[in-house]
């Protein structure tokens, strides 16, 4: 299919982009690196007055270290977060998160802001943003503001950017070197969407695991904290018990809906698998 | 080992391109992007035709309405289904041969009913594509929606009302076979295993998408057709009979191909359009299928339910085979090929390789609300060699003997042939036995059964399976001919010594990506004895090309080859006619070699240039009674043998995560026996290639309907193609066991890999999960399936 017609503009800054999107109006959409836009647009499935590319908005590029933590701009690409050694040394979770992201001809495209302001519930990085409690910049023509993972999606596709906002930034606090990470998914094949998959962080205390933050993606509208499962984990140690009583309660922090790619029991059984994972990862790395 | 031993003959010669790896002649031109693909040809004045498709899977065309449509920027015509009428008549996909099977007509478009999601109801032609989307959903079509019958058995069940009322139930066709003696073998049985097969619908994903330019001349009254097909001369022929026309005012063009599969053998309702827009707006019309329109409207296969029964003795001897298959095949039997092949062909093949004589067979064929299904690589071939295989496992389970064993104690014996099957077919000579012992040492089978047991104690469960198979190849006219079909089974070739001492050879076979081209340019300069690089090959152009079957069913090589073989040996006596005239001498006394005149002794005489130079420009120096004839024409039709069958084995190594359910595919072997190997990268790739869409179907591919009719997966997200990071690596092998119909031996390579590559799999995943007590009997093999066959969730 061909997209339907749609005026395109290239502003040269960010101001001038804010203005072209609050002037077309709530179904204007911004583009980046195009893979999830351009199939939505060929499949007729958008259809807006004008597509606003921020390609070349240098201010939103760019890896930097901010006190002990990150900022990274919306137009990373995959590519370019998977080759950072600042990102492998200060967030390794999503230098693991991103080799599961589609594949290498699609990372060189996407961006780091595309995919969270997509908000696709099976995709990897926005979980990694909500168990990394992310933080997301969001400017409009009224200035910036700060939204929090845990705010920001919403739904399916749906997030807390209203129209006229664009996604420049997302800082990553303070990690603390005791911070350790685990990552696991399952997909039929390599580089498709999750059936299930999850991001987890944890703070390594003594023999014990503390403050872990377990984000699931693919159970649900959109990325999801186990509360219940991450409090079981809380101050436990390492053994199976605990394991057995974490997996548990993620039939009470997950509700995934059956679809045509898998049962709410095939769901459950493989969040419960892929929890078991990220726990091993998270004992791996604190020995 | 019997690789039988032949005579030496021209192939075995010392300069002969037959059996090595040469490049193939049109790799440089793909690769450098400068391949003709329909989507690369634009006409002065062409327009582009959109359809506008039935979201019903079976409603009443109550009104259309394409009024505002018609004022869309760019709009050439819309065009309903009543109006195309006029232009295009109706088909009905049936065959004499196919007792019973019944279809009723079907228009290029949709006429006061829609039967399947995706059917066209109108056609939007456009300056441009976009422009034809665009006027394409201003078309206002109000329909009034009838009952939908998507599932095959609800199609089947008593009193189910008839998708078409005037035939009183939706059977399209039914086949019942009943050999030997089989109550008899079955109470005589010391075990007896069945189970209920179960295979996915799916289709044959091309690279390239179906498409078709169609530019009808009025001022010359001919129609040129640039079209990805696999089979001109058909389309040539079918084209013509519908628009009205005599088939030498249809030309059709078939240049560089994507991908054809089976896929693009069929009759398209979307290309009839295409064709008759064409005269009816007399200007060229572009259709490019988009991937959407592909997955609603491409040819889907398989989709069986069949149940199976084994009897089988205590000492493994396999007494009898006993199947019910049903299949649905969508609302109508697609022309002119037919969608009762492939359950034809699974009661001709279930059991083939076994010498087994009781044998019983029944296969229904449903209409259904759902895309129309027809002949995909290696139609029949997975659904009977799984059943078959899976049946011979679970006959080994019972009686506790290894799987290698009761194969080796029932395949056909390889000093048996001539040999018939239960079900009739003829096999000219086949290599069972030595086939499976060759893979059985590649893969090491007893070293792997170790490990399986030593893993197993660790948790770890891994498991082989072994599929051995026949191919049909080759096919005579007893395919389609004797039902009435104008589809060729005879290839052309005709090869020529042009001015410059070069060879030029037109084929009536078609190339798509498999190496046609290759193949045919290394007969003919075999047979002649030029060089490869003097060899050109014309394909695709039935205004220039002999009359022939295209490629297809395997036939390429095995029919086409043999053509060209047979007029490059004739024009190569003719060359020699001509330099005994020049030299003086006796044409049995010279040869070919290199392209040059060669003598008894090898010495070079006189080169391929200055034979062609003497015989255009100075035919005066030659003896006054004697006229050069430097171009030859031959056929061929295979017509001892229906078929050409070859036969195989393969085997898979896999593990099973019993903790997520997912399998993963170790290594997979193949040996298999297409007769004279011509070009064996060809081949081993075109095996590799095969068992891939093999694998696909074991693990992943599925065209998922609801119960109203809505394919659910119509996108290359959602449908699941096999792709390089699950595949195992696939080691190919070969026995050679050449056809003696021909000179040059060959059968066919192209349905081998696809035929068994889902037993083998299905086989191993039930032995990987053997300790757990379940067995699985359908595939796609989803991590779901396995997860609640050993009862991790239910």
């Amino acid at each position: 299919m061909k997209a339907p017609e749609f005026d395109y503009a290239r502003p040269a800054s960010l101001d001038e982009a804010l203005r072209l999107l609050a002037d077309g109006g709530e179904d204007a959409r911004v583009i980046a690196g195009g893979q999830s836009l351009v199939p939505a647009l060929n499949l007729r499935l958008a259809a807006p007055p004008v597509v606003v590319d921020i390609g070349g908005l240098d201010p939103l590029r760019g890896i930097e270290a901010v006190g002990d933590g990150l900022r990274i701009g919306a137009l990373v690409r995959h590519a370019e977060l998977a080759r950072s050694a600042l990102v492998a040394a200060r967030c390794p979770l999503l230098t693991q998160a991103i080799a599961h992201v589609a594949h290498p001809a699609i990372r060189n495209r996407g961006t780091f802001g595309g995919s969270l302001a997509q908000a696709d519930p099976a995709a990897e990085l926005p979980a990694c943003a909500l168990a990394l409690d992310a933080i997301m910049i969001v400017a409009s023509r009224s200035g910036e503001r700060r939204v929090a993972a845990q705010d920001f999606f919403r739904g399916v596709y749906e997030t807390a950017l209203a129209a006229g906002e664009i996604l420049v930034a997302v800082e990553i606090p303070a990690l603390g070197a005791d911070r350790r990470f685990g990552f696991a998914e399952f997909s039929r094949r390599r580089g498709d969407f999750a059936i299930v998959g999850v991001a987890a962080a944890a703070t390594k205390s003594g023999g014990r695991l503390a403050s872990p933050r377990i984000a699931f993606f693919g159970t649900g509208d959109r990325p999801q904290l186990a509360r219940a499962a991450a409090a079981a984990l809380d101050g436990a140690a390492n053994d199976t018990n605990t394991r057995k009583a974490a997996r548990e309660k993620l039939a009470a922090d997950l509700d995934p809906v059956e679809d045509s790619t898998a049962s709410r029991a095939m769901r459950l059984h493989l969040a419960g698998e892929a929890l078991e994972q990220a726990i091993d990862a998270l004992w791996r790395e604190a020995a | 080992m019997t690789e039988r031993t032949s005579p030496l003959s021209a192939l075995d010669r010392p300069n002969s391109y037959i059996g090595r790896a040469v490049p193939r002649p049109n790799l440089g031109r793909l690769l450098e992007g400068r391949g003709q693909y329909v989507s690369d040809i634009s006409l002065p004045r062409m327009a582009h035709v959109v359809f506008v498709r039935s979201p019903y899977a079976h409603a009443r065309i109550v009104s259309i309405d394409a009024a505002d449509a018609r004022k869309g920027k760019g709009v050439v015509a819309v065009v309903t289904g009543a109006e195309l009428a006029n232009v295009c008549t109706p088909w009905v996909g049936v065959l004499t041969h196919l007792k019973g099977l019944k279809s009723p007509p079907q228009h290029a478009i949709a006429v006061d009913r829609a039967c399947w999601v995706g059917e066209a109801v109108a056609a939007v032609v456009a300056a441009s594509r976009a422009e034809a989307e665009d006027a394409a959903a201003r078309v206002l079509v109000e329909y009034e929606e009838l009952p939908v019958t998507a599932d095959m058995d609800d199609a089947l069940a008593a009193g189910a009302a008839p998708i078409h009322p005037d035939f009183g139930d939706n059977i399209a066709f039914e086949r019942r076979l009943d050999v030997g003696e089989v109550d008899a073998a079955f109470a005589q049985a010391d075990a007896v295993a069945e189970a209920e097969f179960v295979f996915a619908r799916h289709t044959g994903v091309t690279l390239e998408a179906r498409s078709i330019v169609a530019d009808w001349n009025p001022g010359e009254q001919r129609l040129t057709v640039y079209q990805g097909t696999q089979a001109p001369h058909m389309m040539q022929n079918i084209i013509a009979r519908h628009l009205g026309l005599a088939e030498a005012q249809v030309r059709v063009l078939c240049k560089d191909v994507g991908g054809s599969f089976g896929i693009k053998v069929h009759v398209y309702a979307d290309d009839m359009a295409t064709v008759a827009l064409s005269k009816l707006l007399k200007r060229p019309v572009k259709h490019v299928a988009d991937r959407v329109e592909s997955f609603l409207t491409d040819i889907h296969a398989r989709d069986h339910r069949c149940k199976g029964r084994v009897a089988v003795r205590k000492d493994g001897t396999i007494l009898a085979f006993e199947i019910d298959d049903r299949t649905g095949i969508g609302p109508y039997s697609v022309y002119p090929r037919t969608s009762a092949i492939e359950a034809n062909q699974v009661v001709n093949l279930v059991g083939g390789p076994y010498a087994v004589k009781n044998y019983r067979a029944r296969a229904r064929v449903a209409f259904q609300n759902k895309n129309v299904t027809c002949q995909y690589r290696a139609v029949g071939h997975p659904i009977a060699c799984s059943v078959t295989e899976g049946l011979v496992d679970r006959a080994a389970a019972a009686i506790g003997m290894d799987p290698v064993e009761i194969r080796r104690r029932n395949l056909l014996p390889d000093d048996c042939y001539p040999a018939e099957s239960a079900a009739g077919m003829k096999f000219e000579a086949l290599s069972h036995h030595a086939a499976l012992e060759k893979i059985l040492a590649m893969m090491d089978y007893e070293a792997l059964r170790a490990e399986q047991a030593r893993l197993r104690e660790q948790g770890v469960y891994r498991g082989v399976g072994i599929a051995s198979f026949i191919e049909v190849t080759n096919p005579s006219a007893a395919f389609y001919g004797v039902g009435g079909a104008r589809i060729s089974s005879q290839d052309g070739a005709a090869v020529r010594l042009d001015a410059s001492g070069a060879i030029v050879c037109q084929t009536s076979i078609t190339e798509q990506g498999q190496g046609s081209e290759a193949i045919i340019a290394q007969v003919v300069a075999t047979a002649v004895g030029a060089p490869l690089e003097r060899v050109r090959v014309i394909l695709g152009d039935t205004d220039n090309v002999p009359y022939g079957g295209g490629t297809w069913a395997s036939r390429g090589a095995g029919i086409g080859g043999e053509a060209a073989w047979r007029a490059g040996r004739a024009l190569r006596d003719n060359i020699l006619s001509v330099a005994a005239a020049i030299l003086q001498t006796e044409a049995a006394a010279l040869d070919i070699a290199g392209g040059e005149i060669v003598d008894a002794e090898g010495h070079a005489r006189i080169g391929l240039d200055e034979i062609a130079r003497i015989a255009y420009f100075r035919p005066d120096t030659l003896p006054p009674d004697f006229q050069a004839e430097l171009i030859a024409t031959r056929h061929y039709a295979p017509r001892k043998f229906p078929f050409a069958f070859t036969n195989g084995v393969q085997a898979a190594s896999i593990e099973v995560d019993v903790r997520t359910g997912f399998v993963k595919l170790l290594r997979h072997w193949v040996v298999e026996d297409c007769g004279r190997v011509i070009n064996p990268q060809l081949v081993d790739e075109q095996i590799r290639g095969g068992v891939v869409q093999g694998l696909g179907a074991a693990l992943f591919e599925h065209c998922r309907y609801d119960e109203r009719g809505q394919m659910l997966n119509a996108n290359m997200a959602d449908y699941l193609v096999p792709m390089a990071g699950e595949m195992p690596d696939i080691e190919v092998a070969h026995v050679e066991t050449p056809t003696q119909e021909s000179e040059l031996g060959a059968k066919g390579a192209g349905e081998a890999g696809t035929a068994g590559a889902a037993a083998a799999v299905a086989n191993a995943v039930n032995d990987a999960l053997a300790p757990f007590g379940a067995v699985i009997s359908e595939i796609p093999l989803t991590p779901e399936l396995v997860l609640r066959a050993i009862g991790a969730i239910s």
